[in-house]
């Protein structure tokens, strides 16, 4: 699964880091989501959650 | 064949339809949108399409080779007129009739205008894609701005002229912007950021009328005063789009009563009324984390899920450059208690306290730390 984030529609809500906490983080200075590293095959379901819920449909992915 | 219909093609509709197809649901899908419009997204068009930084275009939630592809039925520029719930079938303004097994109401909500002065040109309202297009269009050729109501669409809508130029007033009957959403003390600190960025705030003042003769020219306010304006965004509020339902039998107050729908019956987004029990309230939010929650919700239960629905609300304001972000809910008497950083620094955290429980946390330029603090309220 590839994962990219939209940073420049990102408005920081954090519900990718809730949703899959091992996949996404926040930056420090205004909370943009990054991207920390691919979904393992046991994160699929939570990164797709996490893509599903982002509230700027910032999260694209491709499997 | 098992029919979802679902009624609004904004995010909690199109959500719906989309969450239904990637989880599997073989049935029909039809999206029925008043708007002529591919489903947008809505809380852009007070930002960034207000201040040109983005094309309209970027708004969309999609082509409309992805609905053709996922086999979901988008009527555009058609509204739902009347429902039938022993027939189980929605009346389009066309006449037609769509039946359905599930429905799904998200028709949103609607602009509350003031009584008279909307047929001026260069007074508007904001909830479409088109409202905001005709909104800039104004602002980027107003010298003076007056915005009417200071809420959510009213202060980032003064934030955007101001930083278009214009000259701008921001007017509320509440004595500081957002103090109603936010509470008083919140209200005074976005008072402070927009009088710092030189918007002119007039609190705890109603607007009597709108002057012109065939374009606006001012707008009168409750001491007698003019303010000149070339240009009027009207922002006093939103009613639930339900008008279609009224005779349906469907219950509804203030918002489509999620708990007392017939099976098969759901609602999403701003329209939706629900109970809250971790809260200890009735709920409808305007919010657009909710549209998205409760779409999935919808989704999931008509795909057979039992899902509890009883989430802790989430919403942010960006206004010039400040990002104010909540969860929870704030009640009316809740006291701010700042926890970290400063307001004076313009980046802090802070705890709504109601009955010394923590109901909502704030982080303004801090979203981060509010993620972390969001913890405190999944307890309740």
């Amino acid at each position: 699964m590839d994962v990219e984030i939209d940073q420049e529609s990102c408005v920081a809500a954090g519900q990718c880091v809730l949703a899959a906490p091992e996949v996404f983080d926040q930056r420090d200075e205004d909370g943009v989501a990054v991207l920390l590293r691919k979904p393992l095959a046991d994160e699929y379901d939570a990164t797709r959650e996490a893509a599903l819920l982002c509230p700027a449909r910032a999260i694209l992915l491709s499997e | 064949m098992e029919r979802v219909v679902v009624v609004g093609a904004s995010a909690a509709g199109s959500t719906t339809a989309q969450t239904l197809r990637r989880e599997g649901f073989a049935g029909a899908v039809t999206v029925i949108g008043d708007e002529p419009h591919l489903p947008y997204d809505r809380p852009p068009l007070s930002k960034q399409v207000l201040l040109g930084t983005w094309p309209v275009e970027r708004t969309s939630f999609g082509a409309s080779t992805t609905y053709a592809e996922q086999g979901i039925d988008l009527r555009l520029g058609v509204r739902a007129a009347g429902l039938d719930l022993d027939r189980r079938v929605v009346e389009l303004s066309t006449g037609e009739e769509v039946g359905w097994d599930h429905l799904v109401v998200a028709t949103g909500v609607q602009p509350v205008r003031l009584s008279a002065g909307h047929h001026l040109d260069g007074v508007h309202v904001l909830r479409t894609l088109d409202d905001a297009v005709a909104l800039r269009k104004s602002l980027v050729d107003a010298e003076s701005v007056v915005v009417v109501g200071a809420g959510f669409l009213g202060s980032e809508t003064a934030a955007a002229a101001r930083q278009l130029g214009c000259e701008v007033t921001l007017v509320d009957v509440a004595p500081a912007p957002m103090a109603v959403q936010l509470g008083a003390e919140l209200g005074w600190m976005i008072s402070e950021l927009h009088a710092a960025n030189g918007v002119r705030v007039v609190g705890g003042t109603a607007v009597t009328g709108l002057v012109g003769e065939s374009a606006v020219e001012g707008v009168e306010l409750a001491d007698g005063s003019v303010v000149k304006a070339d240009a009027v965004l009207v922002a006093v509020g939103s009613r639930p789009a339900t008008n279609w339902l009224d005779a349906s039998g469907l219950p509804c107050r203030d918002g489509v009563l999620c708990d007392e729908a017939p099976d098969g019956v759901h609602a999403a987004g701003d329209v939706a009324r629900w109970i809250s029990s971790r809260f200890g309230t009735s709920l409808r939010l305007e919010h657009r984390f909710n549209a998205t929650e409760q779409a999935v919700c919808a989704a999931r239960r008509i795909l057979g899920q039992e899902v509890d629905f009883d989430p802790v609300p989430y919403f942010w304001t960006d206004q010039y450059d400040a990002r104010i972000q909540v969860y929870g809910v704030i009640a009316p008497d809740a006291r701010l208690v700042v926890v970290q950083g400063d307001p004076a620094a313009r980046k802090f955290l802070a705890h709504y306290v109601s009955d010394g429980r923590v109901t909502a946390v704030l982080g303004w330029n801090m979203p981060r730390e509010l993620r972390a603090a969001r913890a405190l309220l999944t307890a309740i």
